[in-house]
């Protein structure tokens, strides 16, 4: 590990004022960052520890949560609102890493954790345009199993590993955002970017800003929502395919419907042609296999993947059939 | 301001690269607390923080002036072992015991997360404050601390007998 200079942020205005200098990081749990900073693919000449900063898990008189940047992961999955009235974010959340992780994890620091891509991690071995930009990658002709079916490109192919994302992207929640130029905010959906020709690039946050709080916006049918992950062994593991849902129905009819992938894109993937295709239709196993096609009709699939495209669909028809025969 | 390791004050290492898990083995020489991967995969450097379980290794020491660690050293009372241990010992829970320190921090720590209702990726009900501590609650909670030789059976049985989980 490189040295650096270590420092606690007593507010966010004070984060911001120290996360300007060159080669400056923000640290929340580290369960990320230090070990990618062990391997030196992570650099950085001073690390501002945020974890002092909002943790508070406040419920609107709106309906909306707003969870600030440095609430564990446990804290939110636990949190009575958030699994009542959005168990798929709880589900998402306990289905991620383990709870040692998910003690130390924070919220700001899980939505900015990078690939596990083996190629990636691998600096003394492989190339890879996202850790050694315009160096070539790996993984296109490598072992791809784990990697991306949908949004990757011909520099990249790695996915995001967030189980939480997934989750708040089919919730479109909102992250609020402060840096030198004052504060802003931008969905999730919006945070991070596909790796085009430049997968270095991996958020479209600004230089040195900070992400101070996520809200989760009122959504009432997020009572009937669930997580799944399909992954090599039960537990503890990054997921192979990954679905965040929610529904409404209306009768027999889906009346308004939201579907999020995870382990099969560069980004926390929101299912939108799925959704579209969805909406007003009967909740049936052929609609929901006719959604999945919908999604999945752009899925480039590399030479060890292909059976992502099918897991998929099986489960994005297994989690929603899970969900219209739910009693409600 | 120092960190409590085990109810002492302990200075914060001057080098803010040192781990958690390298303070307390290298410099304190608690050697009960191991280095499995050294990167957050296999559990074995798991100790208690306030009361909660987190990995040592993936844990800058600088981040835990002010708070409170418990290492395996720390769960004895005046020579008596802690419930958990004797229940480890009278179950086969280990061969090597290289992971033991781990797993029975951890269970500790999974045992209060049982108790005040956090859920798990198997609990069926979230809704639900009393949350049994079925043998698939118990693996799934535990699934952060390998071990290597399979003594999963002895670990479990171990865990089941002292946790008996928010239902009690």
């Amino acid at each position: 590990m490189n040295p650096f200079a270590y420092a606690r942020a007593i507010d966010a205005g004070d984060a911001v004022r120290r996360g300007a200098a060159q080669g400056a990081r923000y640290l929340g749990g580290g369960t990320n960052l230090v070990d990618l900073m062990r391997e030196t693919i992570e650099r950085p000449s001073s690390l501002i520890d945020v974890t002092g900063l909002s943790s508070a898990i406040e419920e609107r008189p709106d309906g909306a949560i707003l969870i600030g940047a440095a609430a564990r992961n446990t804290a939110v999955a636990e949190h009575r609102a958030v699994r009542t009235r959005y168990p798929l974010l709880s589900r998402a959340i306990v289905a991620g890493a383990s709870a040692q992780i998910r003690n130390m994890a924070t919220v700001g620091g899980n939505l900015l954790q990078r690939t596990r891509c083996v190629y990636f991690y691998d600096d003394d071995g492989s190339r890879c345009n996202k850790r050694s930009p315009g160096q070539g990658c790996d993984a296109i002709e490598g072992f791809n199993r784990m990697h991306a079916i949908l949004g990757a490109s011909a520099s990249c192919v790695a996915t995001h590993p967030s189980d939480m994302c997934v989750a708040l992207a089919a919730l479109e929640a909102v992250v609020h955002l402060r840096g030198a130029g004052g504060e802003r905010s931008l969905r999730l959906t919006e945070l991070h970017r596909l790796p085009g020709a430049q997968p270095q690039l991996e958020t479209t946050l600004e230089a040195g800003e900070l992400i101070t709080a996520v809200e989760l916006p009122p959504l009432g049918f997020a009572t009937r929502s669930t997580y799944r992950k399909v992954r090599d062994r039960s537990s503890y593991a990054f997921a192979l395919v990954s679905v965040a849902a929610a529904i409404e129905l209306e009768g027999d009819t889906v009346r308004d419907v939201r579907l999020a992938l995870g382990g099969v894109a560069p980004k926390p993937w929101r299912a939108r042609k799925a959704e579209q295709a969805l909406k007003g239709r009967a909740a049936t196993q052929e609609s929901f296999r006719a959604a999945a096609d919908a999604e999945l009709a752009d899925a480039a699939p590399l030479v060890h993947n292909a059976f992502k495209v099918e897991l998929t669909r099986r489960t994005i028809a297994a989690v929603l059939t899970e969900l219209v025969e739910e009693k409600h | 301001m120092s960190i409590i390791v085990n109810g002492s004050p302990v200075q914060a290492p001057e080098d803010s690269r040192v781990s958690l898990l390298d303070l307390l083995r290298e410099r304190l020489h608690l050697s009960g607390v191991k280095k499995g991967c050294n990167q957050g995969a296999c559990g074995a450097c798991t100790v208690l923080v306030d009361g909660e379980r987190i990995l040592s290794c993936l844990a800058l020491a600088v981040q835990y002036e002010g708070r409170s660690i418990t290492s395996i050293e720390g769960l004895s009372r005046e020579g008596e072992l802690h419930a958990l241990q004797r229940a480890f010992i009278e179950h086969d829970g280990f061969q090597c015991g290289y992971c033991t320190p781990g797993q029975i921090c951890s269970a500790i720590g999974m045992s209060a997360e049982l108790d005040r209702g956090v859920p798990s990726y198997v609990t069926a009900d979230l809704a639900s404050e009393h949350i049994q501590a079925s043998r698939d609650e118990l693996t799934e909670r535990m699934s952060g601390n390998l071990c290597r030789c399979g003594a999963y059976n002895g670990i479990v049985e171990a865990i089941q007998e002292t946790c008996t989980g928010g239902a009690r």
